[in-house]
């Protein structure tokens, strides 16, 4: 019987000829991040829970801060302090204040066929080039920093078979969103989920990233694109080869398939408080906001930065909106200046800050108080999520939100 | 007799033709400036002293800085009250993501050589460098003149600063004032002027003076006090009047004593944990590994600043586990950073470039430490407690100095 | 002639405002909420110590640093009935008459006190410690109006014909 790619990638790992879902095999791991929300935690039980601590390879090991940065207590420094020592003293690869931790990752590090841990739900992420990353908490990176291995239950693959072409104006956010209003919150619940199909094929990197890191928020395991020459491309530029590449085989099995025709796909919006609480943007046009975001690891790249300037150009944001501009990641951060982006936004009125999770974290930077209403490109939209229990979170496309910033309500580019 | 700068400045203002130093006046306020953080206490006490309105809208600029961006919850809580009271008493100078109050004011042309200023915040002494008479005030005194228009002053006595010379390469007039912090100690000026001449004076920059009227606060002083010229006619967009030209000490004015230094003498030098006063020249200092740099701040968050640290570290990387945080003063100086390729420089060293504001300065976020970190920073204060726990050591310094330490990772000139 | 006795807690040299009251803890919204972290970085377990009529004996420069007037004011919701300094940073000095807070300037007494003893005040007249006095000055006029004003807000609301 065939395999699909998710399949194969957890077969390899395993060392075997063949998994199928249900299966519980143990691997070996590729990768495994670990960021500033945990790692300490990891560090801790390292120390004073195991008999002989050591670390299998540590170089498999990634480190970064990225959560609360620049930090904003002397709780967060003690954590994050934990967290350098341990990289400086093994040797394990430490970024800090270079971005944030998905997007490092894939500038610098994922390999199309690797098994990824990361200790960060947005680690499916990763299949936006072929990879299988999957978010775990400390204790499973804990065992895997130790051990170099660990336990993979194998999930089912669910087929989203992507046709057809976004329209001018609507975004891979705006689709991922659909698929996870139509689906529901639990729809894809310890499966895969696949894109592939001629739509697929009209997605970038960036835009494949905007999908699979979205993929935790209908309950899957992780999300995948094939690693097709797109993907090699990016890969290629950034100086790296895959570790290997595979195809799903023509009679592998799939739990459920589902069709999206991207021309049909309209501006959305996730109201308060679910993401799959998806209605089209003119629904919810007209809410006055007091805060808007554009960043994150979901939509803080170059080109979510670029279509937020153009909307920008020439206008001011709205007078007491806060309109919070994070790009993710240092490198994304000089190629935005190169570019004109941060002139344009700080002409504009916005507070552009360093590349950091942000608002999207909600704990420290950009957070909303009683009764605020904040639209935002981050992840979540979850009951004080950003900062109030009071406090209501729309999710957007960079457009969407930056319009509303414009507007000081919430509005589509389309309207301004 | 002469008058000192701070009594012609006080004279001027009450319409009399000479004061001196112990005289109780009534000064009509030409500007106020609020700020974020003590605004609903403002709005509290003004309200409670039963105002119905404010004196006079035009003069009241508020600004958001402490706050920006909000790091707790109940930070917005801060802008409701602050739009609130702009929408009641129809204020017209509002500031909500541009920068420092002290930054803003000067650069935003709020202050002109020879008003009387004050602020919710003690560097209010800052816009002395422009030759106003401003200091710090709480904030009930700050509701008093929201609906009076007025502040009793005590004519401080003036203490006389004369540096002249050339500075060495390297030094920068954050060297100067630290020096003379250590010299006066913490409350050395207190309750003075601090009138400040001498070519080396004459030929600085607007931007240094600021740097140095700034800190005047940390050796007690009421004011800092520099003679309007040239470079304050371009740096304000206006002409000098008469008045404002005769802004200068007269040599027979009554002095408490002069203070005298050759520049050439200055060399970089820091604040030691805990005090403002604790001077140390940097070379005595060498070698002590840090974990933290700040460049940022009322003090040296300009411009010059950020060219300053950029030319240091230009084609260099911050050292490895150290983070450099930059924090320009303004969203001015932010976008000429950016057009000059200064913010560019910094960023490809790796410095985490944050909006402007207060940022790290007054240790609510942006770098908050825990036991046994040191930082070197430009910013004004290194009390206990200040960026974290009691046992996080702050070390002062200029922008040059601070960016060197960031690239060797311990404490260098 | 107004007299009072009351505990003494020692403090030192500089005691600066980020000391009295951390930046921290500004955006609480009263002085009642604050004043439980008063003095934190220096001693954090001595806000909870102070009683009513206590009295703070300090060193130079009292209250330097930041204007803000939650420190005074911190000091007053703490109990403390006065400040004696050998002496005063000039916006902590105006903020605490503003507030009705009583400060003392004497040069002698810092040295000679210990923790934990009872002094006797004589307001403008001396501090009585174990049996030597302590001259103290009186303050300026136009502060001994707003003093028996009840402070500025009174005075104010006065002059707004609210009292």
């Amino acid at each position: 019987m065939g395999m699909t790619i998710a399949e194969k990638i957890i077969a390899r790992a395993a060392g075997v000829e063949a998994v199928r879902p249900g299966d519980i095999h143990t691997v070996h791991l590729d990768r495994m991040m670990s960021n500033d929300g945990t790692t300490h935690l990891t560090v801790d039980m390292y120390y004073n829970k195991l008999k002989h601590p050591q670390i299998a390879d540590a170089k498999k090991m990634v480190f970064i801060v990225d959560h609360n940065v620049p930090s904003d207590s002397a709780k967060t420094a003690g954590s994050q302090k934990k967290m350098r020592d341990f990289a400086r003293e093994h040797a394990i690869d430490f970024w800090e204040g270079k971005g944030v931790c998905h997007q490092i990752m894939m500038e610098h590090y994922v390999c199309p066929g690797e098994l990824i841990f990361g200790a960060d739900s947005h680690t499916c992420t990763y299949g936006a080039l072929g990879a299988f990353g999957t978010g775990v908490g400390c204790t499973d990176l804990l065992y895997g920093m130790v051990t170099g291995t660990s336990w993979v239950l194998v999930p089912e693959t669910v087929k989203f078979n992507l046709t057809g072409r976004l329209p001018e104006g609507v975004y891979p956010r705006d689709l991922m969103l659909t698929i996870i209003g139509q689906i529901g919150a639990n729809g894809v619940n310890y499966q895969v989920m696949e894109f592939c199909g001629d739509g697929a094929k009209t997605l970038s990197v960036n835009d494949r990233m905007v999908l699979c890191n979205l993929a935790v928020e209908a309950g899957a395991k992780t999300a995948i694109f094939e690693a097709d020459e797109i993907a090699l491309e990016y890969l290629k530029s950034r100086g790296r080869k895959p570790k290997a590449v595979f195809t799903s085989d023509p009679d592998a099995v799939y739990a459920r398939e589902y069709t999206f025709d991207l021309s049909c796909i309209v501006p959305v919006a996730a109201k308060p408080d679910f993401v799959d609480a998806v209605v089209p943007a003119s629904e919810v046009c007209g809410v006055p906001i007091d805060e808007a975001f554009l960043g994150s690891c979901n939509n803080g790249r170059i080109e979510e930065l670029r279509v937020g300037a153009a909307i920008l150009k020439g206008r001011k944001v709205a007078e007491r909106v806060r309109f919070l501009v994070v790009p993710a990641s240092q490198e994304i951060y000089l190629q935005a200046m190169e570019e004109g982006l941060i002139q344009t936004f700080m002409e504009s009125g916005a507070i552009v800050m360093n590349p950091n999770c942000s608002v999207c974290w909600g704990s420290c930077q950009g957070v909303i108080g009683e009764n605020e209403v904040l639209i935002s490109t981050g992840t979540r939209n979850f009951k004080g999520r950003a900062g109030h229990p009071n406090s209501k979170v729309y999710l957007g496309s960079a457009a969407t939100v930056t319009a509303s910033a414009v507007k000081g309500e919430i509005c589509t580019a389309d309207m301004l | 007799m002469g008058q000192t700068m701070i009594e012609k400045i006080i004279a001027h203002n009450i319409g009399v033709e000479s004061v001196k130093p112990g005289d109780i006046v009534t000064t009509e306020v030409d500007r106020v400036m609020l700020d974020d953080i003590m605004i609903p206490f403002i709005v509290d006490k003004f309200h409670e002293m039963g105002f119905t309105k404010v004196w006079d809208p035009d003069k009241i600029v508020l600004i958001y800085d402490h706050l920006v961006p909000a790091s707790q919850q109940d930070d917005t809580r801060h802008y409701r009250v602050g739009d609130a009271f702009v929408k009641e008493y129809g204020l017209t100078h509002v500031h909500r993501s541009d920068g420092i109050c002290h930054q803003l004011m000067t650069e935003a042309g709020y202050v002109k050589p020879g008003d009387v200023v004050f602020g919710t915040d003690s560097h209010t002494t800052t816009y002395g460098c422009v030759g106003a008479f401003s200091t710090g005030i709480g904030y009930t005194e700050m509701a008093a003149i929201l609906g009076t228009g007025n502040l009793w002053v005590k004519v401080p006595e003036t203490i006389r600063v004369e540096i002249q010379g050339t500075l060495p390469e390297g030094v920068m007039s954050k060297d100067i004032i630290l020096r003379l912090i250590g010299d006066l100690g913490a409350d050395g000026a207190t309750y003075r002027a601090l009138e400040f001449v001498g070519s080396t004076i004459d030929t600085m920059t607007v931007a240094s003076r600021m740097t140095m009227a700034n800190m005047a606060i940390e050796a007690g002083a009421k004011c800092a006090m520099f003679t309007p010229d040239e470079k304050t006619a371009e740096y304000c967009g206006i002409r000098l009047d008469e008045f404002q030209k005769s802004l200068k000490g007269d040599r027979d004015a009554s002095y408490l004593r002069t203070i005298t230094y050759q520049a050439e003498d200055f060399e970089p030098v820091m604040a030691c944990p805990s005090q403002v006063d604790k001077i140390r020249k940097v070379s005595e200092l060498e070698g002590i590994p840090i974990d933290q740099v700040f460049i940022g701040s009322c003090t040296n968050g300009r411009l010059e600043d950020l060219q300053a640290a950029a030319k240091v570290l230009e084609g260099k990387k911050v050292a490895p586990f150290v983070k450099l945080i930059v924090t320009p003063a303004s969203r001015r100086v932010y976008e000429e950073a950016l057009a000059c390729g200064v913010l560019q420089i910094l960023g490809k060293a790796g410095a985490i470039i944050t909006h402007p504001g207060c940022g790290l300065c007054c240790g609510r976020t942006g770098g908050i430490l825990c036991d046994g970190e040191r930082i070197v920073a430009t910013n004004n204060r290194n009390f206990l407690g200040r960026m974290g726990t009691s046992k996080v050591e702050i070390y002062l310094a200029s922008p040059a100095t601070a960016a060197a330490c960031a690239v060797a990772g311990k404490i260098t000139v | 002639m107004e007299q009072f006795t009351g505990r003494v807690w020692r403090l030192g040299d500089d005691i600066d405002t980020d000391i009295i009251i951390p930046t921290e803890y500004l955006a609480l919204k009263t002085i009642e909420e604050m004043k439980q972290y008063g003095f934190e970085p220096l001693r954090p377990e001595l806000a909870a110590q102070f009683h009513d009529g206590d009295v703070i004996v300090a060193g130079k420069n009292f209250g330097c640093g930041s204007s803000r007037e939650q420190a005074p004011e911190v000091i007053k919701a703490l109990g403390i009935r006065c400040v004696i300094a050998k002496s005063f940073a000039r916006i902590f000095f105006r903020n605490a008459i503003n507030n009705g807070l009583l400060l003392i300037e004497q040069p002698d007494l810092y040295d000679d006190v210990k923790e934990g003893d009872t002094i006797t005040v004589t307001v403008n007249q001396a501090v009585d410690y174990q049996e030597k006095f302590y001259p103290i000055t009186s303050l300026p006029e136009n502060l001994v109006e707003i003093i028996h004003a009840g402070g500025l807000v009174k005075a104010m609301r006065r002059r707004n014909g609210l009292v």
